[in-house]
């Protein structure tokens, strides 16, 4: 029997359209969290295997083995087992667990030094093909990039670029494989071909043409891999196991494909409750069953892993793939797309532990059910591992069936993607305003030379003045910089299976980036409302500020200062829209530092507002750490303010507290904890990181003050912040607060 | 032309003054002398920050949502904030035109009819009972119980709630003889929604040295939790419950 005649038709039986089957199919879910289950044994012992490895893995310098002779395909391994009798979820990148792949194609340099950094050879072979025979996207690049594009790249102000590695921030509609089965996905991409027999045979209908015929057959190569794990996945999934083995299939040969920044998942969750909801009906699964198949995917996404540089993981702390899972949010038509599989993709936070991978990201409506809001602040409290975005704000311009890339990026699934761009670097913009575009650490001459402010005491007007003209040589120069990047990689990297997941013709966003903006907003609020003095050296170039004077900070929510901020944002986002972009690109901006904002700081120079030569950045648009005097919701205040419609590629806020800052009991706390949600939301927020912190975190946060910057502490009718306390005091609270006596 | 007062600081996120997400204002001078005060710098009132009710009440206008969707409100705290009593008024009077909950932190240290006004717009009051010895209340604070355990009384017949708190001190608050009075007379009133115990802690000392000032209990250890609940079974005794709600 078909079954899919049990599932109510519409739309999606005669094209591609995987909302129209989740509206008509799912089962929204308003009751709480107590019909969720633990672990099964086999989980937990498929689990401790693995657990085993990834300790092998961290002890062997992070890397636990490599696969230096293939290059990486959808079917160029083996199948891969943890453990094929106690799996139950198949597929692997390589033939065994953890081991890594090559992928050449976004640059070879990378794979050969990944390689050697770990103690291994790459494939003699494989480098002269790649040298000799075959351009990669990263040879492509630099034999376009400009004198101007290189010296703006190495000085910093420009920064991150993939141009060196695979751009990522493509989610494919993994969705398609199970619920149309790759044969129909094939069809589809057939007709499309057809389609495109026009007259004119531009240069854009050629292309388009040769990326459809790239796309059939990684499709093609989909079913193959799968056959050789046993699966037919040319058909249907008829049921959860193979909806869910179907899917990771689709995502697996993705990252068998590419080695991209972010490979995120997209939004599943509630699709796979329809199978889901529909076996429990039928009796043919227990809830038992069911969590321990979402717990074995899960474990699947947790264990994907890429070649890297160790200097790349430097800048962005750690292994990260962003694995991004979107659950929640309301649809159009008012309905929660919260179900029961919301739930049990949280419960796995529990079942497996806490991790930052799959990076669960909750959509937050005001409106979402309050047993499901209660349980996301329950899981946030005991586990610090959910990001939160305003489903209220994106819906408006994404609909309700769209999915973050990486941390932040807001796509419609399977109809938009974007070109990644990283950021530039506004702080370092302004001093080279001050400076006469020369760099303020290697006093180079980066940008166009003007005159520089001689003063010894900036004027706000004439800072103003040269910066607005700076910025918009630096986005010409950024957006130029990014048609090539992407030129190059739609060209010798392109993503052959994430695109066959998509439509025929997708949105594509240019997304452009901005990092130091607490930075430069708290400089320009000085220069305003205080006297800030330039100290020159010998050649003339400002190296260091002097602040005479207070003035007023980002993240007080004072209106005077956060316009500054929000200002910056819209002047840059119109400056960036100045310029053509690849492929006729819609440009957009984040706020967003990933975890770069150290090495940012790193390559920035003194600024006006009191920050010194090498300081961290905060993150993302983070107040900067110990300005925020007046607590954490007007620091939250401050941060919603910014204008999402001028930084549609989002805004990201990292907000980290102590449990006991949150209330005294579990209740109030989690009631708490929802309240600011709903509130931050409410006000406009886009994103935010929350982190609930015992002991091991205020060491590291003595360690690393900028990554805490509102670690709050309650000491007995008293709240204190906890990086502005002294050395002893900070030791003082971590024996009293963790160490009780009983 | 609205009304004046001297302030400390803001804290817009305060979660255990009172219900809820609390906006806290911390009133600057205080009339006692507490040796283990953990603020020693709001005692003058002179070293405050001059602000206005117009200028404060807008600044708590931004903050109503998370206010309202989590049950919190306002508290005034300190110092002592029944030390500027008309400024408070006025502020309490337009918190309660935003149909706010609210709250005072106060030592209880006043004079009951200089507060009748001022209490009417006041929904919970956060009372320090710091020793129920006359004696020893006036060492440990530099003044005398009388006026604070008649307005807890006071509080009662009008049927304001208070929570009531009490901070173990080692060896100074936490005498078993001292403890059952104060029990007795927690269970003598008809108001009480919660009895809090708070720990003793040095954090405070670095304030007195700032100051210049010598701290008073040098050589006190901060409260356990083994002295926490000692303290708490002796009132459990008399079946009052430790940091929950009770209904008043």
């Amino acid at each position: 029997m078909n079954p899919q005649q049990t599932f109510i038709t519409g739309n999606w039986n005669k094209e591609i359209d995987v909302r129209n089957f989740i509206q008509l199919n799912y089962t929204p879910y308003l009751g709480d969290a107590t019909f969720l289950t633990g672990a099964t044994n086999n989980t937990t012992e498929l689990w401790q295997k693995v657990s085993l490895l990834m300790d092998k893995e961290r002890n062997n310098n992070g890397t636990l083995d490599i696969d230096t002779n293939i290059i990486s395909t959808i079917i160029s391994h083996e199948p891969g087992y943890i453990n094929k009798e106690m799996e139950k979820i198949f597929g692997l990148q390589t033939d065994a667990p953890l081991k890594r792949s090559i992928l050449p194609y976004g640059g070879i340099r990378m794979v050969e030094k990944s390689c050697k950094a770990y103690g291994y050879e790459l494939n003699p072979q494989i480098s002269e093909i790649f040298n000799k025979y075959r351009k990669t996207h990263n040879d492509g690049v630099f034999d376009v990039y400009t004198p101007e594009m290189n010296a703006a790249r190495k000085a910093g102000i420009i920064t991150g670029l993939p141009d060196a590695y695979g751009r990522g921030r493509i989610i494919g509609d993994y969705r398609r494989v199970a619920l149309y089965g790759v044969d129909r996905l094939i069809k589809d991409k057939k007709h499309q071909l057809i389609s495109l027999e026009i007259e004119q045979m531009t240069e854009e209908v050629i292309r388009l043409r040769e990326e459809i015929v790239e796309q059939i057959k990684a499709l093609q190569e989909l079913n193959e891999m799968a056959a050789s794990y046993g699966f037919n996945i040319s058909v249907p999934a008829t049921n959860t196991i193979e909806a869910i083995q179907w899917l990771y299939f689709g995502y697996l040969a993705a990252v068998k494909e590419q080695n991209g920044a972010a490979m995120s998942l997209g939004r599943v969750s509630t699709f796979l409750d329809i199978y889901i909801e529909k076996d429990l009906k039928e009796g043919k699964i227990t809830e038992e069953a069911a969590q321990e198949l979402i717990d074995h995917f899960v474990m699947k996404l947790r264990m994907v892993r890429f070649l890297r540089t160790p200097e790349y993981n430097e800048l962005f702390s750690g292994d990260p793939t962003w694995v991004t899972e979107c659950i929640g949010g309301m649809g159009l038509d008012g309905r929660p797309l919260v179900t029961k599989t919301s739930f049990r993709i949280l419960n796995t936070l529990y079942n497996l532990g806490a991790a930052p991978e799959p990076n669960l990201t909750v959509l937050w409506s005001t409106k979402l059910p309050e047993n499901f809001k209660a349980y996301c602040s329950k899981v946030s409290i005991d586990t610090s591992s959910i990001q939160y975005e305003n489903d209220d704000l994106m819906r408006q311009y994404w609909g309700d069936d769209y999915g973050i890339a990486c941390c932040v990026s807001a796509m419609k699934i399977g109809k938009q993607i974007q070109f990644f761009g990283a950021r530039c670097n506004l702080a370092k913009a302004l001093l080279y305003a001050i400076n006469g575009g020369r760099d303020e650490m290697s006093g180079i001459q980066v940008g166009p030379k003007f005159e520089p402010i001689t003063g010894d005491v900036l004027d706000y007007d004439e800072v103003m003045k040269k910066f607005n003209t700076f910025i918009n040589w630096l986005a010409k120069l950024y957006v130029n910089t990014l048609n090539v990047i992407h030129y190059m990689h739609d060209k010798y990297a392109y993503e052959k299976i994430q695109m066959a997941l998509h439509d025929r013709d997708v949105l594509r966003t240019m997304a452009c980036g901005i990092a130091g903006l607490s930075v430069c907003t708290d400089a320009l609020s000085a220069i305003k409302h205080a006297k800030v003095k330039v100290i020159r050296n010998k050649e003339g170039l400002a190296v260091d500020y002097l602040i005479e004077g207070d003035y007023p900070k980002y993240g007080n929510n004072i209106d005077m200062v956060d316009e500054i901020a929000s200002n910056l944002v819209k002047d840059f986002m119109d400056a960036i829209k100045k310029n053509n972009t690849y492929r006729n690109a819609l440009p957009t901006q984040s706020v967003l530092t990933i975890t770069s904002n150290v090495v940012y700081g790193k390559k920035t120079g003194s600024t006006p507002d009191g920050r010194k030569s090498g300081e961290p950045f905060a993150p993302g648009a983070n107040p900067m750490h110990g300005r925020d005097e007046k607590g954490a919701l007007a620091s939250l205040s401050s941060v919603a303010k910014l204008p999402y419609q001028h930084s549609l590629d989002g805004i990201s806020y990292t907000f980290s507290i102590v449990p006991k800052a949150l209330g005294k009991t579990t209740l109030d706390r989690i009631k708490i904890l929802s309240s600011i949600l709903d509130g931050y939301f409410a006000q406009g927020g886009h994103h935010i990181n929350i982190n609930v912190f015992e002991k091991e975190t205020l060491l590291d946060a003595m360690k690393h003050p900028e990554k805490y910057p509102q670690l709050t502490v309650r000491v007995s009718g008293y709240a204190v912040n906890f990086i502005k306390l002294t050395k002893e005091q900070q030791i003082d609270i971590i024996n009293r607060t963790f160490h009780g006596e009983v | 032309m609205s009304i004046k007062g001297m302030i400390h600081s803001i804290e817009t996120f305060g979660t255990v003054d009172g219900p809820g997400i609390r906006y806290i204002i911390f009133m600057q001078g205080c009339p006692l002398r507490c040796q283990y005060c953990h603020n020693r710098d709001t005692w003058n009132i002179k070293n405050g920050r001059e602000v206005s009710v117009d200028e404060l009440i807008n600044d708590i206008k931004k903050y109503i949502p998370f206010m309202k969707s989590s049950n919190g409100g306002v508290t005034i705290s300190g110092g002592e904030p029944t030390l500027q009593i008309e400024f408070i008024t006025a502020l309490l009077k337009e918190l309660k035109k935003l149909n706010l909950h609210t709250c005072i932190d106060t030592s209880g240290f006043v004079d009951i009819s200089l507060l009748e006004e001022t209490l009417k717009y006041v929904d919970l009051v956060l009372l320090d009972l710091k020793h129920i010895d006359n004696e020893k209340h006036l060492q440990l604070t530099g003044v005398s119980n009388k006026k604070i355990l008649d307005f807890a009384k006071h509080l009662s017949q009008q049927q304001i709630k208070v929570w009531i708190r009490h901070v173990v001190v080692p060896t100074l608050t936490d005498n078993p003889t001292d403890v059952e009075k104060l029990a007795l007379f927690i269970n003598s009133l008809k108001n009480v929604a919660r009895v809090e115990l708070l720990p003793y802690h040095s954090m405070g000392k670095i304030k007195w040295q700032k100051l210049y000032q010598l701290y008073p209990l040098e050589g006190i250890p901060n409260a356990t939790d083994g002295n926490l609940q000692q303290v708490s079974k002796i009132l459990e005794k008399h079946y009052i419950k430790i940091n929950e709600d009770v209904v008043a």
